[in-house]
């Protein structure tokens, strides 16, 4: 780990200007992933900005009947909060599945949605990764790629994006609010923060330098039966190889997005209208263009499966 | 102490300490943190600075060059020593690769460097700053390519045939030719492996966290090419080894490099991340197993081959090992193959050989039975044997593996299991699988020293360890009988280089043998005793803090004299382990549950059933049992090393990849221990029983997971992938 | 940021001249942005570890585990992977537990941390660390501190309606069974594979509790 300086920032506009005049500066929340890749150099910030005393730890109702969640809400009380769990399991769902609960009492929800991949090439500094060290290329691919991405991949990068959470947010339409280097605001859809690897693998959102994420907006409950399930190798305290995250009305139309196996939370708005007609019919729209290495070619049988299981579950 | 005739009756046998459910001694230190780990020794006298590890960026070749000049000018940095610097050196007994030294790379992660600085932070930062040239040389990295250049290992007997398995093999009614395979696999013990090293003019103190003390001290002194005796060495608590620990690792080398060139002491920790690739690991193995049994379930031929890999002047995982002993069968064969690879070094896991043996071996005999069409309790028990079947006139020394099976079937309810792919409830498959389990008993020399003080206390001191199997406890329990005390009047003293020599902690040896050496070391200070007072050697008993003759007795304080006396003695083997076989035994059944949809296996229920000799502290011998059980789930479900075939490194080497079982994975485990003693395996008529609670676990699983599924995996681990081709299809 | 921050920021680490950092002083928060350059690597904090107060001057770099284990010796919380992947560094703050191998130090101020250490001592068990004991939930011992500092919290949490990924239902109150207490404990690993026995250990204060 780097040397680096560290302030705590006292108001949202001074952090994002910080950090938008300062290119080796870096936010910190939970650290529970940043901390983890700069002990590995990962990540060098030279100044660090700890945000945890502005007052972004509420969820508060909007007036449109919906849910903001301030950025610094950790994942253990956006999971126990009584509103979320009631209009908005899924995303209690999500969290609880995520992690450990040690991780999830720092972990917060801005943090969540920025977290890194876990490709374990990305994580060994010795080796190629396009994403840490743009232009060296991509070890993944042909190399141990189970737990790798089968959509929307690249010749460049076929990582997965790891959170359980922001499965959730993608299929429940969140939008999130940030705040620019320059002090303006701008709300932005969930399906566009995140990017898919293309031929810069390193630039994994939107998010402008220093832009600071302050809250995550949830629009009216949407009823119906809120499902997450996540599979895979042992029961607990590991990423998912496939998870799916959906939400089920009585007359089985609903909406579905899938975690563990693209460089975003994968959501297709065409898919959603297949539910009524099963699984596989879903799937097929869901993983239209897929491509696995081999070692991952499971995943696209998985999905289709635990998609099964979920509408299954929503009917029993 | 010489052991070469079966035990007679003697102290032990009283049972009033040894046999009971004693918690560990050291209970309290542990649970509150008060237990302290090598890299935990501090003094306030002494500012320990912190070094920190370097590891080769490629699998193998040579380094050209390294420049440390920005590590040497990074804040804190007090000195940098390379391989190159610490230049070539002799390599210990029991290492297949070198620690430390020289510009060859063997394998990944192979330390090359150590940067010691005032602090941890400061160290950790500068060993990045070292640039080092490589020559990349082309390795051997893929076991199964490499087998078509393997070779016979050198080890003393790679292949063994007794009668004809060809020619009974093609003439048996039913027949079973598979392949299985093992992945390699990693210890993961939750401690790093860590030292503090100090020096003291030509003396070098070590705080480690060892396995077995004397061969570290000895292996050190050989590659700091320095006089053994000069080494003092302690590893008094051991966060957990399971192999890992048994040979010396490059955290002490590093620690006393550093030291010598810091001159300070030295505290060195392997990084989690590059801890995996550093050390050892158990192998991988192929393996190919032949049985030909006949219509009423007799086997007549059974061969078992394995081949597996290693770095040049490595060994074979002995994977056919229980093959030669476990079933009955007139014609058999076993046959080993050694690969050269240049993945870091292969070696002892937690039962070596006979883990991933019987991981192979006892699915085959599951497949076996359903082909005869015989339920595979019984199979087993029909082919039972009493003797080595290699060697017919050389008896078991005691086995009831027929009695672990019995009463495993009747616990655990075996008569239930259906067909395969028979019982569902909810989205669950449901199935039951049993195996056998089976694990050689060993023994080694152990000493101790044993001293009763003017105060009547006991105090044992043998640089036996405890690695969490209990020998803190087990020894104080057997020198409480021994001497006729209560357990806390005993205080233990392990993990000492300057404490007699013990068995160490390995093999499953260590609680027989070094319990041995205690009791050894007892006896001749009850000889002792006897003297000074001039009793009748003949009928003095001690008891109750009391040494008594006749009728004549006297508080043990008394007795030994305001200066004490003391016992000291080592125990040594005889011949009887190879006038009979010693083994141990057991059996493990096991309830899974396959999801229907995902294939997500998840463990419902677990027993094991263990003939292993006298239970010294049933609570500590099941923890081992328990223990071991769980290292089976992980083996049967989700370990795996991923090896880069490209790269030649493993790649999930952290405990985020590499998947080891969690609380969530396993249910409440059941264990029972056969009431019964071994007169042929020591005085404590005791036998190992940490190894043999993870033999045959896996295959449990993977008989279960058939059973639920009828679906037949040979490839381990049984991960989903493996398993949802040939699930019902999703309606 | 706080101005008891530059106050206590060692001279010798300053990339600039005290007289800066005294004005930034002044200035506070606004100037904040500007101060960036000159801060320090290091950084004096107070808080309370075992109910006693402890203050440290510490590098920016070190995480709370190796504040305790390297410059407090309060060794029994454990580095077992230093990357948030075994939990053998479970503490608790201010009621709640965490991985303090991720998080530095300096984001502590004012907290309070209990340690294994504070729970109990060897003639004065926590009910928690007596059970375990009694249970032998452990073997090699090295992630007992983390396992029973992560269970007294984990029944807090039980206790407080906080969810699970096994709770049947996210609207009804949780109860404490050994399924729930098996998926909440999985951020501690145990490579000994004592989980059978802690599980019983946990349930025994966990009944005798309620």
């Amino acid at each position: 780990m780097r040397p680096f300086t560290y302030e705590r920032a006292s108001s949202i506009e001074a952090a994002a200007k910080v950090a938008a005049s300062n290119s080796q500066a870096k936010f910190i929340a939970g650290g529970t992933n940043l901390l983890d890749l700069m002990k590995l150099e990962i990540e060098t910030p030279a100044h660090l900005i700890d945000v945890n005393d502005l007052g972004l730890d509420k969820i508060e109702a909007t007036s449109e009947g919906g849910l903001r969640i301030g950025a610094l809400v950790r994942n253990t009380d956006l999971a126990a909060d009584e509103t979320v769990r009631r209009d908005y399991g899924l995303l209690s769902r999500a969290l609880v599945a995520g992690a450990s609960g040690q991780l999830r009492n720092k972990a917060t929800t801005a943090g969540n949605l920025l977290q890194r991949t876990r490709c374990p090439y990305f994580y060994d500094t010795n080796q190629p990764c396009n994403k840490r060290q743009p232009g060296s290329g991509c070890s993944a691919i042909g190399g141990f790629s189970r737990q790798h991405a089968v959509i929307g991949t690249s010749d460049a990068c076929i990582a997965t994006h790891p959170s359980d959470m922001a499965v959730a947010l993608r299929t429940l339409d969140a939008t999130i609010e940030s705040v620019k280097g320059d002090g303006s605001r701008r709300s932005i859809p969930i399906a566009d923060l995140h990017r898919l690897p293309g031929d810069t693998p390193e630039i994994e959102t939107v998010l402008e330098p220093g832009e600071f994420i302050t809250a995550v907006l949830l629009p009216r409950p949407l009823g119906g039966k809120h499902i997450y399930r996540k599979v895979r190798d042992r029961a607990s305290y590991a990423f998912a190889l496939v998870s799916v995250g959906a939400v089920i009305q009585p007359d089985g139309t609903g909406r579905v997005a899938v975690g563990g196996i693209a460089h975003k939370p994968w959501r297709v708005e065409a898919a959603d209208t297949e539910l009524p007609n099963g699984a596989r019919a879903t799937s097929r729209v869901l993983l239209a263009d897929a491509r696995s290495t081999g070692q991952n070619r499971f995943k696209i049988d998985l999905v289709e499966r635990t998609l099964g299981a979920v509408i299954a579950a929503a009917k029993g | 102490m010489q052991f070469d005739t079966p035990a007679t009756t003697n102290p032990i046998d009283r049972l009033k300490v040894i046999g009971r459910p004693i918690p560990r001694i050291d209970g309290q230190l542990k649970t509150t943190g008060r237990a302290m780990y090598a890299y935990e020794w501090h003094d306030s006298n002494v500012r320990c600075a912190y070094g920190y590890p370097l590891g080769a960026a490629i699998a193998k070749g040579r380094i050209k060059s390294m420049d440390i000049s920005a590590a040497k000018k990074a804040p804190g940095v007090l000195a940098v020593v390379t391989a190159l610097d610490a230049g070539k050196r002799k390599k210990g007994k029991y290492n297949t690769a070198n620690l430390f030294g020289g510009d060859e790379v063997q394998h990944y992660h192979q330390a090359i460097a150590v940067v010691v600085a005032e602090t941890f932070e400061q160290a950790r930062a500068a060993s990045v700053l070292i640039k080092v040239a490589y020559t990349e040389e082309k390795g051997s990295f893929d076991l199964k390519a490499a087998m078509d250049t393997a070779v016979k290992p050198e080890s003393e007997q790679p292949d063994s045939a007794v009668g004809d398995f060809e020619g009974a093999f093609r003439a048996a009614p039913v027949v079973l030719d598979e392949t299985y395979t093992t992945p390699d696999q990693s210890h993961s013990m939750m401690e790093p492996h860590a030292s503090i090293a100090a020096w003291d003019g030509d003396e070098l103190t070590v705080w480690t966290s060892s396995q077995m003390i004397d061969w570290w001290r000895s292996d050190l002194a050989t590659t700091l090419d320095m006089d053994k005796e000069k080494i003092h060495l302690m590893s008094p608590f051991i966060g957990g080894g399971f192999g890992g620990k048994l040979f010396l690792r490059a955290d002490a080398v590093l620690a006393a490099f550093g030291a010598r060139a810091a001159k300070r002491p030295v505290k060195v920790a392997l990084p989690r991340p590059f801890l995996v690739n550093n050390t050892t690991h158990r192998p991988a193995t192929l393996q190919r197993i032949r049985i030909g049994a006949e219509r009423n379930g007799k086997i007549t031929a059974i061969a078992h081959e394995s081949g597996s890999g290693d770095l040049p002047g490595g060994g074979p995982e002995t994977a056919v090992m229980q093959t030669r002993l476990l079933y009955a069968g007139a014609n058999r064969m076993t046959a080993m193959l050694l690969a050269t690879l240049d993945l870091p070094e292969g070696n002892a896991m937690r039962a070596p050989g006979e883990a991933p043996g019987l991981m192979a071996l006892e699915i085959a005999i599951d497949e076996i039975a359903e082909r005869v069409g015989i339920d595979p309790v019984q199979f087993r028990i029909i082919n039972d044997t009493q003797v080595d079947p290699e060697k017919p006139e050389r008896p078991f020394s005691h086995r009831d593996l027929i009695g672990c099976l019995k009463l495993g079937a009747e616990r655990f309810g075996w008569e239930g299991q259906g067909r395969p792919g028979s019982r569902r409830e909810g989205s669950w498959l449901i199935g039951t699988g049993v195996a056998a389990a089976f694990r050689n008993n060993l023994v080694m020399p152990s000493g101790a020293k044993v001293r009763l003080d003017g105060e009547g206390v006991v105090t044992v001191e043998t640089d036996m360890t405890d690695i969490g199997t209990g020998s803190y406890t087990i020894i104080a329990q057997t020198a409480a009988e021994m001497m006729g005390v209560t357990i806390d009047r005993v205080s233990v003293h392990l993990g000492d280089s300057r404490f007699p020599v013990s068995a160490g902690s390995g093999g499953q040896f260590g609680a027989n043998s070094a319990t041995s050496g205690v009791y050894a070391a007892c006896v001749k200070l009850r000889e002792a005793i006897t003297q000074k007072l001039g009793f009748n050697s003949d009928d003095v008993v001690f008891e109750n803090g009391e040494v008594r003759s006749g009728n004549r007795s006297l508080p043990l304080a008394e007795a030994v004299g305001p200066h004490g006396l003391v016992g000291e003695d080592t125990m040594k083997w005889g011949d009887l382990s190879k006038t009979h076989q010693q083994s141990t035994f057991g059996a493990h059944f096991v309830e899974v549950g396959v999801d229907v949809d995902t294939g997500e296996s998840r463990i419902r229920r677990m027993l094991a059933v263990c003939a292993a000799g006298r239970i010294l502290n049933p609570i500590t011998a099941r923890s081992q049992v328990i223990g071991a059980m769980t290292m089976g789930v992980g083996a049967a479900l989700s370990e795996e090393l991923a090896v880069d075939t490209r790269r030649g490194y493993f790649v999930n080497h952290d405990l985020a990849g590499y998947e080891v079982p969690v609380h969530a994975d396993i249910p409440h485990q059941e264990v029972i221990f056969m009431d019964e003693t071994d007169p042929m395996s020591s005085p404590m008529k005791a036998k190992g029983v940490g190894e043999l609670g993870l033999c045959g676990v896996a295959a449990a699983i993977a008989n279960a997971i058939y059973n639920a599924t009828g679906v037949r995996i040979r490839h381990y681990p049984i991960t989903l992938d493996k398993l949802i081709g040939g699930l019902p299809e999703v309606t | 940021m706080h101005p008891t921050q530059l106050e206590i920021s060692r001279r010798d680490l300053l990339i600039s001249s005290a007289a800066t950092v005294a004005a930034i002083g002044i200035a506070g928060g606004a100037a904040a942005q500007a101060s960036r350059n000159e801060m320090a690597y290091t950084t004096k904090l107070t808080f309370t570890v075992n109910e006693e107060g402890r203050e440290l001057d510490v590098d920016n770099r070190t995480t709370l585990l190796d504040a305790l284990r390297e410059h407090l010796h309060l060794t029994g919380t454990k580095k077992g992977c230093d990357h948030g992947q075994c939990g053998a560094c479970t503490v608790i703050i201010d009621g709640r537990r965490i991985n303090s191998c991720l998080t530095l130090a300096i984001m502590h101020e004012g907290d309070a941390i209990t340690t294994i250490e504070g729970l109990g001592k060897p003639d004065d068990l926590h009910p928690m660390q007596a059970a375990f004991v009694k249970h032998d939930g452990f073997q090699c011992g090295y992630c007992t501190p983390g396992q029973i500092c992560s269970s007294v919290a984990m029944l807090a949490e039980i206790q407080a309606n906080i969810p699970s990924h096994v709770t049947d239902n996210l609207n009804a109150e949780v109860a404490i069974t050994p399924v729930e207490i098996r998926e909440r404990m999985s951020g501690n690993i145990c490579r000994c594979g004592a989980y059978s026995n802690i599980v019983d250990a946990i349930i025994e204060v966990a009944g005798t509790k309620a």
